[in-house]
């Protein structure tokens, strides 16, 4: 079959039925042309310029498929587990942006979903998933492949639809969309029964759209505004806090100034690495349960904290009281009112979009004459670089077994940083943030929110799709690339040279870590047996493996492996079965009371 | 604290399991919850009353407004309002305690609405504390059965919650 997008398979014979015509004014049929719901579904995909969808059909969404068939505007990328299907979108809409869409039919297909549903939702990922559902009639009779699709979605969309009628088919696709990527942006469900599919009425897709029930606050309050400046340049131990929010919001540039500009030092979440660029001086790394000494130290003890698009989590601040215990004013800037005085009462919160705050920011501290206190500032800065003293990222770099750290490194530097590096979640997830500097938003993709176990491949998947002249790869543990390694298959389909790097320790390391720590050395289920040979399973699945034992081959495999550009390179490091990430903030504790190593 | 909370609310299939779902998920206490159409089909409105630390309360009206059905909120709390509830009280009544169930009936300003041999029907309205007496004051033995409709409230004097 020939290719015509770079890993994009064409979509059957887009010819043998008229495609869906594409005219001056897209927005409206000749009047009487009355299509099915299925159409109209295909083509409000089309109206909104969606490239691709992730899915896998099945008897309650055929229709759809068929109208897929018979298009080739929007390229259908056919996964191997719907959990993958959502996880495929997810990664398109981290490097993107935009919305991911999403196709799966009615219970089965939904359920194996869920999961991913839930992961985007938590980390409000854009997202808009069609499912198919059996037809209203059979509705609440118990039909086969019938789950109540609405309620188990529920409490991990932004908003979800049962659309009932066909006339309401197209304005609750563009409602779903609209909803998706506004405000604080997530997923929303479209559930589609399969006579809705079938039944016709005429076509017309809205081209704006606003609900009365619906109304993200953009601006945010000109007074407040003041008030952070004015608190920002009176600190004596300022730190600025920056969450995925920044990253959602494509407000990079923006914090950049601002912090440049005032000198202060800056920390990001796990959700926030590379919004601020991991090189530059004023950046403390990472904080939270496994951020670094200075810059959890820092978060502790500062007397003005700006927190932007960051939500102060159990992972970020640990103990909540324990981090009220030291005064310090907190300005709170975010989109969503309810993140603001959540875990953490503040002083000054301001709810708005981040880039527009932050605009407004930079342009107000540029009207003022008031600088920083240089004084106390200087102090602040010895204070810091002294805790950065602890070096506290510090690992045994003559071991003569591969430390998982050195892998990351070797990876930064073999790739320059350029990577768009995805991550499961475990120990590899924390070293990854912690070794591989990110310089830019929007190229580190993990599942920060929900911790899902899986999601790497997929992300992968749907970010080199979505990127195609990026370097992608994933880095991985050998229990969490088992989650959804059936997904190798889809790389290869779609021919998407992606690179995988598994440290594979023989543990779920993270577990055996806490095992370590806090249940007694007793390793619970947590050893990973019967693992099967990484590179003859690469191989079966058409792909390249390589095994790498000893740390002098680590880098040598790396630069093999990234200059093999149409393969996807399977890269198994066997690493130290024994390494634990430090620093750790265990459960419950306060950010200050690390264990170091 | 008691608080008692308005919203304006999509008249949509599923926009009340939204708000409960969100009550239970977050583990927020809900003491009562009522929900009708308004004189506009498309808009319903509900009333809930919870309790909750400040911090809670805020929480709540946050998050209910965050539900992209729910196009209006308000503590009513917050301010002077005024609360009904109505209640539906079956109570024995035969020989003697007829008349006093009646009359008890009327110092409260309640209604008999069917009547049989041995019992009257209630309908009684008020806040919930006025109705918590009523069946304080009647003997307890005589209740047969009650159904009380949960509180609705509205703000007093000019304040009106409208889109
Ligand atoms: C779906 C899912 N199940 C269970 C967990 C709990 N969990 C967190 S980390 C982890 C171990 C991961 O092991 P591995 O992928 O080998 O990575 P390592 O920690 O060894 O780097 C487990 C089981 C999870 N996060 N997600």
């Amino acid at each position: 079959m020939e290719m015509t997008t770079p890993g994009i398979a064409p979509q059957g014979a887009a010819s043998h039925t008229e495609p869906a015509p594409h005219t001056e004014s897209p927005h409206t049929e000749p009047p009487h042309t009355e299509l099915s719901g299925a159409e109209i579904t295909v083509r409000c995909l089309q109206e909104e310029g969606v490239p691709f969808v992730f899915g896998y059909p099945g008897g309650a969404i055929l229709p759809i498929y068929d109208e897929m068939f018979k298009q080739d505007k929007v390229k259908h990328v056919l996964v191997r587990h719907e959990q993958a299907a959502v996880h495929g979108a997810e990664g398109y809409a981290r490097v993107t942006g935009k919305v991911g869409v999403v196709m799966v039919t009615s219970g089965p297909g939904l359920t194996n979903a869920v999961t991913g549903i839930a992961t985007a939702y938590m980390d409000s990922i854009p997202q808009v998933i069609i499912s198919g559902q059996v037809p209203t009639h059979a509705i609440g009779q118990d039909a086969f492949q019938e789950v109540d699709t609405v309620g188990v979605t529920r409490p991990c969309v932004k908003h979800n639809f049962l659309v009932k009628d066909v006339r309401e088919l197209a304005m609750t696709i563009k409602k779903a969309f609209y909803i998706a990527a506004t405000g604080r942006p997530g997923p929303v469900l479209v559930d589609i029964p399969k006579d809705v599919q079938l039944s016709r009425t005429t076509f017309h897709y809205p081209a704006s759209m606003s609900l009365r029930s619906y109304n993200p606050v953009v601006k945010g309050h000109a007074g407040q505004i003041k008030k952070a400046i004015q608190l920002l340049l009176q600190a004596k131990r300022p730190m600025f806090y920056t969450g995925g929010g920044v990253v959602l919001a494509d407000a990079s540039k923006e914090l950049v100034e601002l912090v440049r500009a005032l000198g202060y030092p800056c920390t990001n979440t796990l959700m926030g690495l590379g919004a601020y660029p991991a090189s530059d001086r004023q950046f403390v790394g990472m904080l939270g349960m496994h951020g670094t000494y200075e810059a959890n130290m820092a978060m502790q003890h500062c007397d003005v904290l700006l927190a932007v698009g960051a939500r102060f989590d159990d992972r970020v601040i640990g103990n909540p009281r324990h981090f009220d215990q030291e005064q310090r004013q907190i300005i709170h800037v975010d989109i969503d009112p309810s993140s603001i005085s959540k875990r953490v009462k503040v002083d000054v919160p301001i709810v708005g979009d981040v880039r527009e705050v932050l605009q407004e920011m930079i342009r107000h501290l540029g009207t003022l004459k008031e600088r920083p206190d240089a004084a106390a500032l200087k102090q602040w800065w010895a204070q810091i670089d002294q805790w950065k003293q602890r070096d506290c990222l510090r690992y045994d770099r003559g071991a003569s077994i591969i430390k998982p750290q050195f892998v990351v490194e070797k990876l930064y530097e073999v790739t320059r940083g350029e990577l768009i590096l995805t991550s499961d979640v475990g120990q590899h997830q924390m070293w990854a943030a912690q070794f591989y500097k990110f310089e830019k938003p929007r190229r580190w993709l993990n599942s920060g929110g929900l911790g899902t176990m899986g999601v790497g491949l997929p992300y992968a998947i749907g970010a080199k799709l979505a990127m195609p002249e990026a370097q992608v790869a994933c880095i991985t543990g050998e229990a969490s690339i088992q989650m959804n390694i059936q997904e190798l298959s889809t790389a290869k389909q779609y021919r998407l040279p992606i690179k995988i790097v598994n440290l594979n320790n023989r543990y779920m390391g993270m577990v055996r870590q806490w095992q370590e720590f806090f249940h007694g050395n007793r390793y619970s289920e947590s050893y990973m047996d019967a693992l099967p040979d990484f590179v003859k399973l690469a191989e079966s699945y058409g792909h390249v493996g390589m095994r790498i034992e000893k740390p002098a081959d680590v880098e040598p495999a790396l630069r093999e492996a990234f200059e093999r550009t149409n393969d996807l390179v399977f890269l198994d490091f066997i690493t130290d079965q024994t390494e634990n990430v430090f620093p750790m903030v265990p459960g419950g504790k306060g950010l200050s009371e690390m264990i170091l190593v | 604290m008691r608080h008692i909370i308005s919203l304006l609310l999509e008249n949509e299939a599923g926009a009340l399991s939204r708000v409960s779902g969100l009550f239970s998920a977050r583990g927020y206490n809900i003491e009562s919850l009522t929900v009708a159409p308004t004189e506009d089909p498309t808009l319903s409105r509900m009333t809930i009353v919870t309790s909750g630390s400040d911090d809670v309360i805020e929480q709540i009206t946050k998050q209910l407004n965050k539900l992209v059905d729910v196009v209006k909120v308000v503590d009513l709390s917050d301010g002077e309002h005024i609360e009904r509830e109505m209640m539906l009280v079956k109570v024995r009544a035969a020989g003697k305690d007829r008349e006093e169930m009646k009359r008890m009936t009327e110092i409260f300003r309640g209604r008999v609405i069917d009547v049989t041999d041995k019992s009257y029907t209630i309908e009684l309205t008020g806040t919930g504390t006025k109705l918590d007496a009523f069946l304080n004051a009647i003997e307890r033995g005589a209740i047969l059965e009650t159904v009380r409709t949960g509180a609705s409230g509205i703000g007093r004097g000019d304040r009106v919650l409208k889109i």
